[in-house]
């Protein structure tokens, strides 16, 4: 059970906490043909955009209202519907989401009523889906906006339905998942013969892919179709605490029943989900899944030679440090510093005295007599200070390549976070100095009978003269 | 908008050192160069960006920036500004307002985190930054500034540009005026020399300061302060003791180099490091300012014979490339560095430039684009994604210079691509840096790496009995 404390200071150094914007446009990102705006000056837009293209080393659509300080108090409507109409007429994107921004929600903008009006001035405007989600960035962090779009995303796509497909499972994934995550996924209940349905689904938009034509907006991704259809499934998995109330969405919606997995990294946590694919499906647990179920806990206990023991200090969103944290505490780490973003009911469930809401400051300050830092690269200076090695999580991951790749889902993602932090406790392994082990001074006298040591350390004695 | 910096704005716009400025009309230079932002169409940083990229680079001060998360929490360390020493300017230091500062005003929060930062960090001075939500509710950075410096005995420089005021180049101007109105001439130099010049917007961007600086060592000039490259706070407010300037052609900081041309006396010339004989020209007009006021008039010849030397280097390094780059076509879109001044390291090499932007070029650079390239010249206005990606795809060059923007254009087209923007890790600037450029053009071009990508999946090509044809032995093709 931990302690939930907040950082009394006023003044953020080195944030870990990213906007609630930025995590609204991500999540739309994983939406295909779509086009993402930001409701605001061209500047948070511009930054978002350049943050996710060094973390994915993609082109990333996103767009812009382009307010300036006039039409900001003036009110948003001309900008909106003309951001609207260009994107229409130059990208043709199946479906626009837009998020609002601090400036915008500090003018108060109906943005809602905004697009009533538009809608009913420009009938040509009807085949393409609008989705608004009000995010303003002086409250909340990504994963809040993140998940504030996926329910949205529901409430004004989802339709009730009548047919039930057997095979069918929605899949929620929590902002803290990477495509490869998705991917990992996608085999593990294909397993089970069931058909996932990813929302949203950046294993097909942010994967890396080569495409044949050049596209103004996302390119694969979940099908506004298929969130249309989201009724028909069996049952919906929600990946992370923050997908909770998007998967209450569904059910309140289509009836849809979820399951939610407040992590899938972890020997237990795997075990979890497989086992609910195999009730949900009525099939066996494939031999390909016990496989990799055994290779784990071979992987699991070469590793905790390395691990066990360690002192770790995490910064990461609730979701991310959750599951991070609590493996490592079951491969016998020891979580001395948690930091954190954002509220969030898995915090207190972390195993460790405190979790702080907070920046890298305070982790940083916190992790002095620790082994390891977990955090996204911007601990980069703080591990260079701590002289300890940084393991990389989250976005953003500006340094290192192959982010959207990285797996740490189910066994076979646990087995290679398992190998990834056993690996940097080998690289980093302490080689033992001649003079690493003194003996104290009560130790020392003893050996002289009590005489010269300590003569000498009174200083200015006579065997120096002699 | 507060009137102080509606003010501030007009001031810049009316800026009469930009001779793109003095053509235009009165009516017309009062409209300023904001151009209105196309909603869902727009690209481009604000003007917060702009004061930040112009004033970061001071390593040794604490910059704070006050507003909501969104403005340095996706911003902080992404620049690849470099330091020779001090790291405090990399630390990320925000007031992170909520809801609450936002009903009843950020004033307070701002001034505490005024003080931790001195109790914490003490740096020689604090910049704050203002941001659109903390100006929208009218939270007044500059008394705050005030009180805070008069009570903590520093230094604390207002630096208004919010977000909303307009475009980067705007917040670039805005960022400058901080330091005319607040630093410039507040310190005295330990001493100063008949030698003691300022380089003004250059940002120091992957060290490329470096690759200058030595052949002003060598000459006995002394870098009193860049403004902002590597730049300590101190050297900033004494660098009102400089006996000449060099502005850096972006023209992102005339108005420093013109004001300090009327408030202290110093002559300036504009001029840039990227391209050989604009680096000669940079070092001969410094020495010619130097010696008009007071510097030994060997200096004139001294600087000659280094341009020699060094230019006659430069060009066999680069020479030596042309058997491997002759005849490549090269599609240069650039934002930052000037077209021409890489053109002509470019056709040395042997290369011709298939097509420039010319987008942020100025009529006189057209020209000159013209001079060097011949009328016909393919100079494109404003290329959409969309045609970048055709005209690679199609061949028509085979390499693209660009910004980091449209990097994944390329990449997707499976074209060599090379960042020359401001984000990039390679240093290009001096003598040193056309020779590397056209170094990295050769490393990237010759890369067996495209012949590989371009390869299309054997199955693609033949039918399934191809494996065959494609020379496979029929072991691979029988499974
Ligand atoms: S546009 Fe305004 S709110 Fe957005 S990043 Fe720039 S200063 Fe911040």
């Amino acid at each position: 059970m931990a302690r939930i404390i907040e950082s009394k200071k006023s003044c953020t150094v080195n944030p870990l906490k990213m906007s609630q914007p930025l995590g609204s446009s991500y999540a739309f990102l994983g939406m295909d043909a779509c086009m993402p705006v930001m409701h605001g000056s061209q500047g948070c837009t511009s930054f978002g955009l350049v943050l996710l293209v060094r973390h994915f080393r993609e082109a990333i659509p996103l767009q812009t209202t382009a307010m300036n300080e006039v039409t900001t108090i003036l009110g948003g409507y001309e900008n909106i519907e003309k951001a609207v109409l260009n994107i229409h007429k130059r990208a043709n994107p199946r479906l626009i989401g837009i998020c609002s921004t601090g400036l915008t929600e500090t003018k108060g903008d109906d943005v809602d009523g905004f697009l009533r009006l538009i809608r009913e001035k420009h009938p040509e405007l009807d085949s393409m889906a609008i989705v608004y989600v009000s995010t303003p960035d002086y409250a909340g962090a990504f994963q809040d906006g993140y998940a504030k779009t996926v329910t949205a995303l529901v409430q004004e796509l989802a339709t009730p339905t009548d047919v039930r497909l057997a095979n069918v499972v929605n899949v929620l994934p929590g902002s803290h998942l990477t495509p490869g995550d998705i991917e990992e996924l996608r085999e593990i209940i294909e397993a089970f013969d069931l058909m996932p349905v990813f929302l949203p689904d950046h294993s097909g938009s942010l994967d890396g892919h080569i495409p044949n034509e050049f596209t103004p907006t996302t390119l694969g991704g979940t099908p506004i179709e298929a969130v249309r259809n989201l009724g028909n499934a069996r049952a919906t998995l929600a990946i992370g605490e923050q997908m909770r109330s998007a998967a209450i969405e569904i059910e309140m919606r289509t009836g849809v029943p979820y399951h939610l997995f407040d992590r899938l990294l972890g020997l237990e946590a795997s075990d979890r989900l497989i086992q609910t694919l195999s009730r949900i499906a009525g099939v066996a647990v494939p031999h390909k899944c016990r496989r990799q179920r055994s290779q784990l806990i071979d992987a699991m206990m070469d590793a905790h030679f390395m691990i066990g023991g360690k002192k770790i200090a995490i910064g990461a969103e609730p979701d991310m440090l959750y599951g991070v944290g609590q493996f490592l505490h079951e491969m016998g780490a020891q979580l001395v510093a948690c930091v954190t973003t954002t509220h969030s009911p898995v915090l207190e469930r972390l195993n460790c005295d405190e979790v702080m809401i907070g920046d890298l400051e305070d982790l940083e300050q916190r992790a002095t007599d620790c082994d390891l830092l977990v955090t996204h690269a911007h601990g980069r200076q703080a591990a260079g200070r701590l002289g300890i090695p940084l393991h990389r999580v989250g976005i953003p991951c500006f340094d290192r390549l192959g982010n959207a790749h990285d797996v740490s889902v189910g066994y076979r993602g646990t087995r290679n976070v398992a190998f990834q932090i056993g690996n940097i406790f080998l690289a980093h392994g302490h080689a033992h100095r001649p003079d690493e082990w003194p003996l104290p001074a009560a130790s020392l006298a003893a050996a002289s009978l009590g005489s010269e040591a300590t003569a000498c350390e009174s200083g200015g004695c006579a065997c120096e003269a002699a | 908008m507060a009137a102080t910096l509606k003010q501030k704005i007009a001031d810049v716009f009316d800026e009469s050192g930009c001779d793109k400025n003095l053509a235009k009309s009165a009516h017309e230079r009062k409209k300023g160069c904001a151009k209105q932002l196309q909603p869902g169409a727009a690209a481009g940083g604000c003007a917060f960006d702009g004061a930040k990229i112009a004033l970061q680079p001071i390593a040794d001060v604490a910059h704070l920036v006050h507003g909501p998360i969104a403005c340095e929490g996706s911003s902080w360390d992404n620049r690849s500004s470099a330091s020779s020493g001090p790291q405090l300017y990399r630390t990320s230091f925000t007031t992170d307002i909520n809801e609450l500062d936002v009903i009843y005003g950020g004033e307070k929060r701002l001034y505490r985190s005024i003080r931790e930062v001195i109790e914490k960090y003490d740096p020689p001075a604090v910049f704050v930054y203002q941001t659109c939500v903390t100006a929208l509710i009218g939270d007044d950075i500059e008394a705050v500034c005030k009180a805070a410096g008069a009570k903590f005995g520093k230094p604390v420089i207002p630096v208004n540009a919010p977000g909303f005021a307009g475009a980067k180049n705007l917040g670039n101007k805005l960022g400058a005026e901080a330091l005319l109105d607040y630093v410039i001439g507040t310190e005295e130099p330990a001493f100063t020399t008949a030698y003691d010049v300022n380089i003004i917007g250059e940002y120091n961007v992957s060290g490329e300061l470096w690759q200058v600086k030595p052949l002003l060592d060598a000459l006995g000039i002394r870098i009193l302060s860049c403004i902002s490259g590597d730049a300590r706070y101190k050297e900033v407010a004494s660098s009102h003791r400089a006996k000449a300037a060099m502005m850096v052609c972006s023209k992102s900081m005339i108005n420093v180099a013109r004001k300090m041309e009327d408030r202290y006396g110093i002559p300036f010339f504009e001029g840039s490091f990227y391209g050989i004989s604009d680096m000669s020209d940079a070092l001969r007009n410094l020495s010619r300012l130097l010696v008009d006021r007071g510097a030994g008039a060997d200096l004139i010849e001294r600087t000659e014979a280094l341009i020699g030397a060094e230019e006659a280097r430069a060009w066999s390094r680069i020479k030596a490339y042309t058997p491997r780059l002759a005849g490549k076509r090269v599609l240069l879109i650039t934002g930052g560095v000037k077209s021409w001044s890489v053109v002509s390291a470019l056709q040395e090499a042997g290369m011709e430039v298939a097509g420039t932007s010319v987008k942020k070029s100025t009529k006189e650079d057209k020209e000159r684009i013209k001079e060097i390239m011949g009328d016909d010249a393919h100079m494109i206005d404003d290329m959409v994604p969309r045609e970048m990606y055709a005209m690679l795809r199609d061949a028509k060059a085979d390499i693209m210079l660009s910004g980091g923007r449209s990097q994944f254009v390329a990449l997707k087209a499976r074209m060599p691509w090379l960042d020359i923007n401001q984000e990039r890790h390679y240093a290009y600037a001096g003598y040193e840096g056309m020779v590397d450029l056209v170094r990295e053009i050769d490393r990237t071009l010759s890369n067996p790496v495209w012949a590989q990508v371009r390869r299309p999946a054997p199955w693609d090509v033949a039918g399934p009995l191809g494996a065959k044809t494609l020379g496979f032995p029929a072991a691979a093709s029988a499974s």
